[in-house]
């Protein structure tokens, strides 16, 4: 249990933070199709939120916080890729070719989604995944 | 444009990323695997079918055009390379049923071995040069991780070395990816190829060329950096091992036939010679420190290192008839080393070592398994009517077209001593009594019956018809062979393919 530090200001700035890093990281996520940012740099912003956690709380409530296995997260990330090249390969044009949809929101404004975004998502996932596997793996291992 | 091309890679992608979802499930990897790899041979099949329709079939990525965006290109020799992918991915995947350690398969065996195949077919379609590196890099990984599979002693020094020099023939790699962009400003295969004879200075081009030689090499186990390989092949459990031997320095060969009749071809006097006395010290020190040894596995890894000579001597060779050999040697090779390994497996299973002195009397009790080993290990050794003949005969008949004897002498050599490799195993294995001290021989006498070993003969015997086929109807895998090679001779082919005709 060395990995579990028992400070107080740890723990309450950990608190703090997080979620302002978790949202940060999604807008990054959002962002980064025109501009700095992007689906890897979200996703390890996002860990290092994660790993904060773990640090002042140990690894066993991380895994409750995540509640979804590490590595599941990694496949869905993976299956978020590859899901993204279906929309070009079903209709005949080269793999990874981007898709834009625009769904009408209400009021004037509408929503663009796109399969880079997918697959940015995918890796989003992915990057987390496998960052908390290798934390969470080598705490537990110290443990 | 057509799709094919990318199904070898998403598929065994999709595979890897299924059976991790499915991770606690190993019944699942298995059928997935079993599934997954039919369907790849399947894609393979369709996609060589597609590239003899229209010579080259090419596809950019994210339709951005050529040269910006990465290429997947399929010529006949890439094609040709991914069905023998689809071929060793599903013999392994059927063998890996029963061979597999219930532990390995809990730790992600599936998931790493469709890692690695889709590394590998990557790298065999790619036609961006940073963009093989990155496939090359997936495919070790996934390698690293199965070697060490299991964690026993000797997997991690063998490991280690494997480890080691396969890094320092990346950053290799890496460099001379970065001095050749930097000299042509492209990493497009097609568009370098095209560019390179417009550098102003030939003597740098050679530099770049000798540093992606001893690159690939290290990765093909070529002379003199080879001794990664059977430091570390024998160590992994059986499928693995077989694996490895099939399809991982084949890619190294496959990149250096790729490099060396694509882009560097401008001072082929220089850079050919060496390949060629590399070769032939491959073949020669790969065929020696296989006699030397007396661990199955361990002779049959030196044995690859030997053939990985055969092949770069086609290549070195460069002629029509010389690269046809080597292409019809790889083919035969893959085949062959990998049904070997698993025979090698079998006798493990019957005897549960693959130390020669304590194996011994498997042709009394099993008759037919020795006929198998006999098939691929006839085959290796060059024996007509078997595919090695065809593909010694070729090679060594185009190495005495071109007038160099003493390489010819060295590969006829080689061959003899191959055959007495060969024979030891034979001999040691299958002809001789069992050894007093071998006791555990309830699986060999057949008092054990195991229930599912139909999976261990069921590659073997698919795998053993491959070679007779191979063999026995040699005439289209030759005019195979010479498509390829045809295409290889003439990189404007593939540079038009590519870049569309047009120059840019």
């Amino acid at each position: 249990m060395k990995m579990k530090s028992n400070t107080v200001i740890l723990h309450t700035a950990a608190l703090f933070i997080m979620p302002l890093q978790l949202m940060f990281s999604i807008f990054l996520l959002l962002r980064g199709h025109d501009e700095p940012g992007g689906g890897f740099i979200a996703g390890l912003v996002a860990a290092s939120a994660f790993v904060l956690y773990a640090f002042s709380f140990g690894a066993e409530s991380t895994r409750k916080l995540l509640r979804v296995a590490p590595r599941d997260l990694l496949a869905a990330g993976l299956l978020f890729g590859l899901a993204s090249t279906i929309p070009s390969l079903l209709s005949g044009q080269p793999a990874l070719t981007a898709h834009w949809w625009e769904v009408p929101l209400p009021g004037d404004g509408y929503l663009k989604l796109s399969t880079p975004l997918i697959f940015d998502i995918g890796v989003y996932l992915a990057v987390l995944g496998t960052i908390m596997i290798f934390v969470v793996g080598l705490m537990e291992s110290d443990e | 444009m057509s799709s094919a091309v990318v199904y070898p890679i998403l598929l065994p992608l999709l595979a890897g990323a299924l059976s991790l979802a499915l991770w606690r499930s190993v019944r699942w990897q298995r059928t997935l695997g079993v599934v997954f790899n039919a369907a790849l041979l399947w894609a393979s099949i369709w996609l060589l079918q597609e590239v003899m329709e229209h010579g080259f079939v090419t596809m950019e990525m994210g339709s951005w055009p050529a040269p910006f965006s990465i290429v997947l290109v399929a010529d006949v020799l890439a094609a040709i390379m991914v069905v023998l992918t689809g071929i060793i991915g599903l013999a392994i995947a059927i063998y890996s049923l029963v061979s597999t350690p219930r532990g390995h398969e809990k730790f992600g065996y599936y998931p790493l071995m469709h890692l690695l195949l889709a590394g590998v077919a990557g790298s065999f379609l790619t036609g961006d040069i940073f963009n093989l590196f990155v496939w090359f890099e997936v495919m070790l990984l996934a390698s690293f991780a199965l070697l060490t599979l299991g964690g026993e002693r000797a997997q991690m020094e063998g490991a280690i070395k494997y480890v080691t020099l396969n890094l320092f023939s990346s950053a290799i790699f890496l460099t001379a990816v970065g001095l050749l962009y930097g000299m042509v400003g492209t990493l497009n295969m097609a568009d370098i190829a095209q560019k390179v004879a417009q550098v102003e200075d030939p003597g740098m081009l050679t530099v770049v060329a000798m540093l992606f030689m001893v690159s690939f090499g290290i990765k093909a186990a070529a002379f003199p950096l080879f001794f990664w390989l059977p430091a570390s092949y024998h160590t992994p459990q059986v499928a693995v091992s077989a694996l490895f031997a099939g399809l991982l320095t084949k890619v190294g060969v496959y990149a250096l036939f790729r490099m060396f009749t694509l882009i560097f071809t401008q001072d082929v006097d220089y850079t050919h010679t060496i390949l060629l006395w590399a070769a032939s010290l491959t073949m020669l020190t790969g065929v020696l420190g296989a006699a030397a040894q007396f661990e199955f596995r361990r002779i049959l890894s030196f044995h690859i290192i030997s053939q990985i000579g055969y092949m770069m001597l086609g290549l070195a060779l460069y002629t029509p008839l010389a690269l046809i050999g080597g292409v019809f040697y790889i083919m035969h090779h893959i085949i062959v080393k990998t049904n070997l390994f698993l025979v090698s497996g079998i006798t493990y299973r019957l005897l549960g070592s693959y130390e020669l002195k304590d194996l011994g009397g498997v042709y009394k009790h099993k008759p037919w398994l020795a006929i198998l080993f006999l098939i691929p290990a006839l085959s290796l050794a060059g024996i007509p009517p078997l595919s090695g003949f065809f593909a010694k005969f070729i090679v060594i008949r185009a190495g005495i077209e071109a007038e160099a004897y003493v390489v010819t002498g060295i590969a006829l050599l080689v061959g003899l001593l191959t055959l007495y490799s060969m024979i030891k195993i034979w001999a040691e294995v299958f002809w001789k009594k069992l050894p007093e001290h071998v006791t555990n021989t309830a699986r060999l006498e057949g008092r054990i019956k195991d229930k599912h070993n139909w999976a261990f003969y069921v590659p073997v015997v698919g795998l053993a018809v491959c070679t007779l086929i191979i063999g026995l109807n040699g005439q289209p895998i030759y005019e195979l062979a010479e498509k390829a090679a045809t295409q290889l001779l003439n990189p404007q082919l593939y540079i038009d393919a590519v870049l569309g005709g047009q120059q840019p």
